[in-house]
This record gives C-alpha cells, structure tokens and sequence, in this order.
C-alpha cells in the first residue's frame, strides 16, 4: 500500500515539476504548479504530517497560486519565445540527477536505522496541529513573534514597492 | 531493493529530483515569472526533506521549521512579485535578458 501511494505520487510530483519547468504559456506553468504542490501535500500526509499538508493546500495552493495568477493576469505574459537550449547547464542538471538517483539510497543505507521501511502506523495523527501549535507557542514563541514581524514589513514593502506615484 | 519497502532515502532521493528539476528552471528559464515558480520547487523539495526527516525521527521540530519556511516562502513570493510588477511598468517586459543595467 505504501508502495503504492508513494511511486504514484512521486512520479506525478516529479511530471508536474517537470512541465513547470518545460512548458511556454506561463498559466499552463502555474496550473502544473498547483498540482505539484497539491501532490506533495498528498506526500505529506504518506509521511502522516496531515496538519502541514493542510497549511500546503491553503497556503500554497491557495493563497500564493492565486498571487502568481493575479500577477500573470495583471501583466499579460506572452508565452516565451524558444531559444536554444543551454546544453551545457542542462547537462550539468542531468549529472545531478544521476548522482541523486544512484547516491542518495546508498548514502542513507549507510546509516542501520534507515533500512528500516517507514510503514504507517496505527495511530491516527502523531504531529497535528496540537502538538505543533504547542511547539510554536513555547519553545518556538520568538521564532513566531519574528515571523509576524516579518509578513509585516513584506506587506508594507510590497504596498511602497508597487505605488504608481512615490512622493517623496 | 529499490522498487521494495519504502524508506527515508526513497524520499530523500525524491527530494533531491525535486530540488534538481526546480534548480534546472532557475538556471535555464529567462522568464521571471518561471524563475519564481521554479524557487517555490526548490523550497517545496527542502520541505519534502524535512518533513520525511520528522517522520524518520519521531520528532515534530522539522514539521515546525517546514510551517516556518512555507511563511517565509509566501513573504518572498509577495515581495518578488511586486518587484516584478514595479520592473515591469519599468520596461516592458518579464524577461531576465532585459534587466541587465545592473550587470557588470
């Protein structure tokens, strides 16, 4: 079963990252993006994080796919134009993915306990949001605080940024 | 062994391809807009990572720093779209071949 859900997914992440990547129609792009992030949510909750993949269909595929539509929309992004394919950086990528592929199995395999399948478990919900909201509001409080601040000044940033007449 | 039981390096290589196929859209795309997309795949892939890590361990702490990244991620994209929309009223374009006054 866990065989099943992952290869599946894995292979769908891995096409709709792809066709992100490729593709020339900058809505085509967004829309594979979408699937991406909604398939990586579906990989979260594989790996039984159900509280983090429901903040990555809000908030990614929610708020900022909706934030890369308005902006194609707003403006009007012709599909690219072709231009010839840089072999040397595509090949430099393509290395890389045989080197993951082949090495990163091997490399954990090195460590005994990472044989170990990770198999579902019985119980429902190891780290909801109870136990996450409970890290953030104690150990993480700071880290939280910082975070408001920072979406703070991104918004204020943004709104000057993007002023028609900046008076001085 | 592979196609067998899966473990942590099935989905550390996963996240590996994933970082890959995006580091391929920020080396080799032109267009802004793709650029960003392709930057929300690098940060999506460091996330699977982290969260395959939690799983592994037992731990909740990496699933804290992956709701972290996904609010520092929406930050950036709001940021990098509004520069995009303030050079665009600029010249007229999204391509990164077009902004190069910067360049030395």
């Amino acid at each position: 079963m866990e065989q099943i859900f992952f290869w599946s997914l894995a292979v769908g992440l891995l096409a709709a990252a792809t066709a992100v990547v490729t593709l020339r129609n900058p809505v085509t792009n967004a829309v594979c993006l979408v699937l991406a992030l909604v398939l990586q949510a579906a990989l979260f909750i594989t790996l039984e994080a159900t509280f983090l993949a429901a903040v990555q269909v809000i908030v990614y595929a929610g708020a900022v796919m909706v934030l890369f539509l308005f902006v194609i929309m707003l403006l009007d992004v012709k599909a690219e134009a072709r231009r010839p394919v840089p072999w040397a950086k595509a090949g430099a990528v393509l290395v890389g993915a045989v080197a993951v592929v082949a090495g990163v199995p091997k490399l954990v395999a090195t460590f005994p306990a990472a044989r170990e399948p990770l198999r579902w478990s019985s119980h429902a919900m190891p780290f909801g949001a109870k136990e996450l909201g409970t890290l953030l509001f104690t150990s993480y409080a700071p880290l939280f605080l910082t975070t408001g601040v920072l979406l703070l000044v991104a918004t204020i940033g943004v709104v000057v940024l993007c002023r028609r007449d900046p008076s001085p | 062994m592979i196609l067998g039981e899966i473990t942590l390096g099935h989905y550390l290589a996963l996240s590996g391809l994933l970082f890959l196929v995006g580091l391929a859209g920020v080396l080799l795309r032109r267009s802004l807009l793709i650029v960003m997309m392709s930057l929300e795949l690098l940060l999506n892939a460091a996330n699977l990572a982290l969260v395959a890590a939690a799983r592994f361990k037992g731990i909740p702490d990496p699933q804290v720093a992956v709701f972290f990244v996904i609010t520092v991620a929406a930050a950036e994209v709001a940021v990098g779209l509004a520069i995009l929309v303030a050079i665009f009223r600029l010249k007229k374009s999204t391509s990164a071949e077009d902004f190069s006054s910067l360049k030395f």
